[in-house]
């Protein structure tokens, strides 16, 4: 929320900034004027305009969407079009009936695959993120402390492969992991008995680690070049050696760059879909399938709507929990 | 507020050709690609010193700084420190410690913390550290601060977190870089007489990098002003002053008049100078190293000039119409304690002279427009051939 407090003070400067001088200079004309004037009779003044468009925003493509799955989570899957029996019916003398069905998440918590598929993926996501950090660090590191010519190349190699579908990408791991693919050959080659990686746990988290490692890098990046040389000098010249430097100065001190990374990693890795799918075994248990499947296999719309919802709430309350403590974090200096 | 000379052979350990330096910098460079930075500078500083490097910017005197501290190793040349030559030894190993210009307090650590820092990584037993912050608390008197965070203090108090945190190792050796550059003007006067007794309280060796003359002059005991990654002259801060070595050195510190002038005698007693730009003839009252016709420059600081309305009568020892030239008072500028004159003199030339203000409102002070002579004595003046 600490974005919204921004925003709001922002728009009051933006009032008292346009405002003073309009007082004092007589009416204008044109359309520009008319029009502010007319939105300041409609009640929308500098601070409203500013924060009128994110608003909206939220609301038409967050805030609705959300609130009809919602809707969709409390109703009855029916052999229809739509799926799904509307909540409201009306009885023929003018009775109006709401009917919310709890069963769809009385029966997420009966049936064992639910959680186990919500635990899988906050594992598969949790080590995901982990491995991302632990590879993630190091080019976040190497990126920041080199020179200004090459720290620009290496960011561009860094976003390059968004250039290109994260499809065809997953997919070509395929071409690598599976058993004839290009690491099994080389290890063959070099006499190492073959491995199988593709359709295995491992293949998910090649794939996750490669796919989010960028949303890793980044905000490491930005944490990691802002860090004063000086500071580690002064360690140093405190008889720090290097390795006790890092962990006493840069790595509490990238702390921001840690925790923002890993919930842009840790988030989308628990609802994902296509990297399980295609390089994970059938038997990968992940949310995204499982919602997948009840959506499109099973078409039962409020089953998948509450599993949604059900994840929705798995997601928010670690990420209201990490944002929390980036604020702290970022407070305390 | 420099040191106190008490006996000379004891204070001023530089004088005693006998005398084993503490920190030996042998012809010691660095270049950076082709810049070079520093260039075969050599120095020699003793123990209890307050030494002072004094140069502009891009002077090389922080890269000295921070060859010493270890950060950067010299390209050519040796640095010893207590008799132990400091080749590859890194930061973490030297005897030294450093207090930077930006402070490089740890952001993320209370004031306890960041003077603690050194002592953990030298394992001493926890008594021991907080009987050592505590003392250090005391010295830099910010008892009470423990627990503040280095933005929770304002810049004098964390000048002196960064002091204590650079003490508490008790190093051999401090390098001070600009210590006092971010404060305010009053606030770095009274730190500087601070920083002065903490060094000689506590005996260690001082080496500060500074790009401020005055902050130099009253700090320390010898200067050694940097220019163009060399060392133009090392010296006690009078010595600087007084007997500047060169062009730069005179015009560096403090103002001078400085004209050029050509060598008509060349005794071993004195000198005569020529001098077209003063329009006056120069007698020095003692030998130099030079020889007749030779070009040469001649500098004279503006508060050993006397202005006078009449010619001045002969001054002994001196010959007549020699050390005197006349001109027109064009601007004043009155500065409370001094007035600065702005004297033209009779070829166009500019003459800039102080006078100290003993009188007070004096009323038969000279005024603007009037007709001046201007005087110095034998060995008032500077005469530089480089």
């Amino acid at each position: 929320m600490g974005e919204l407090v921004g925003l709001v003070r922002l728009g009051a400067d933006l009032v008292s900034a346009m405002d003073l001088p309009a007082a004092a200079a007589a009416p204008e004309r044109g359309p520009w004027p008319l029009l502010r004037r007319w939105l300041v009779r409609m009640g929308i003044t500098g601070r409203w305009a500013v924060i009128l468009p994110p608003a909206l925003w939220l609301t038409v493509f967050l805030l609705i969407p959300v609130l009809v799955v919602f809707k969709i989570s409390f109703s009855e899957a029916v052999v229809a079009r739509p799926p799904y029996l509307p909540l409201l019916t009306f009885g023929e003398d003018g009775e109006v009936q709401l009917t919310l069905h709890l069963s769809n998440y009385m029966f997420l918590g009966q049936d064992t695959l639910y959680i186990a598929a919500y635990l899988n993926s906050i594992k598969i996501a949790f080590i995901s993120t982990i491995l991302a950090l632990l590879v993630g660090y190091p080019i976040a590191y190497f990126i920041a402390r080199s020179s200004d010519r090459w720290r620009n190349i290496l960011l561009m190699l860094i976003i390059l492969p968004f250039w290109s579908s994260f499809l065809l990408r997953v997919y070509a791991w395929i071409g690598f992991l599976k058993n004839n693919g290009v690491i099994n050959n080389a290890l063959q080659a070099v006499g190492l008995p073959q491995v199988t990686m593709l359709y295995t746990d491992f293949g998910v988290y090649v794939g996750i680690v490669y796919t989010y490692l960028p949303f890793m890098i980044l905000p490491l990046y930005t944490t990691l070049v802002k860090l004063d040389d000086a500071l580690l000098e002064a360690s140093a010249d405190l008889g720090a050696r290097p390795f006790r430097t890092f962990l006493s100065v840069t790595l509490p001190l990238s702390l921001p760059g840690i925790i923002a990374g890993s919930m842009l990693v840790f988030i989308p890795a628990i609802g994902e879909y296509v990297i399980p799918t295609l390089l994970g075994s059938p038997s990968t248990l992940m949310i995204g399938r499982v919602l997948w499947d009840e959506f499109f296999a099973n078409r039962d719309w409020p089953l998948a709507a509450s599993v949604a919802i059900a994840m929705l709430v798995v997601v928010v309350v670690p990420l209201m929990l990490m944002q929390n403590a980036q604020n702290a974090v970022v407070e305390r200096k | 507020m420099a040191k106190k000379p008490q006996i000379a052979a004891d204070t001023r350990p530089w004088r005693d050709p006998n005398a084993k330096p503490f920190v030996r910098i042998r012809d010691v460079t660095k270049k950076f690609g082709d810049v070079v930075a520093v260039s075969e500078v050599s120095l020699d500083i003793f123990k209890g010193e307050l030494f002072c490097l004094l140069g502009g910017s891009g002077s090389g005197k922080s890269t000295l700084l921070r060859m010493l501290a270890g950060f950067e190793e010299p390209t050519a040349g040796a640095i010893e420190i207590d008799g132990q030559d400091m080749a590859g030894v890194p930061p973490y190993r030297r005897p030294i410690n450093m207090m930077f210009q930006s402070y490089a307090l740890f952001p993320h650590m209370t004031v306890w913390n960041n003077i603690a820092y050194g002592l953990k990584r030298d394992h001493l037993p926890r008594p021991e550290i907080e009987a050592r912050v505590a003392e250090l608390l005391k010295l830099v008197k910010l008892e009470g601060y423990e627990r503040r965070k280095p933005n929770q203090l304002s810049g004098g108090q964390r000048q002196r977190v960064a002091l204590a945190r650079a003490l508490a190792r008790r190093p051999k050796l401090l390098l001070l870089d600009e210590p006092l550059g971010a404060l305010d003007k009053k606030l770095r006067e009274e730190t500087q007489f601070e920083l002065v007794k903490i060094q000689e309280t506590l005996g260690v060796t001082f080496i500060v990098v500074t790009h401020d003359q005055e902050e130099a002059m009253s700090l320390a005991t010898r200067i050694g002003v940097m220019n163009q990654g060399e060392i133009a002259m090392v010296g006690e801060p009078s010595e600087i002053y007084e007997f500047p070595n060169s062009r730069f050195v005179a015009n560096f510190i403090g103002s001078a008049n400085m004209v050029e002038g050509v060598v008509t005698e060349d005794e071993p007693d004195h000198v005569r100078i020529r001098s077209a730009e003063l329009g006056a003839d120069i007698y020095v009252d003692h030998g130099v190293d030079c020889s007749p016709e030779q070009i040469l420059w001649w500098a004279i600081r503006p508060e050993k000039i006397r202005l006078t309305r009449e010619k001045p009568a002969v001054q002994a020892g001196v010959p007549p119409d020699t050390n005197m030239t006349k001109g027109f008072v064009e601007d004043i500028a009155y500065l409370g304690d001094m007035t600065v004159y702005q004297v033209r003199l009779d070829n166009g030339r500019y003459m800039r002279v102080t006078k100290a203000n003993a009188l007070r409102g004096d009323p038969d002070a000279i005024s603007w427009d009037e007709t001046v002579w201007a005087s110095w004595s034998g060995s008032s003046g500077s005469v530089l051939t480089s």
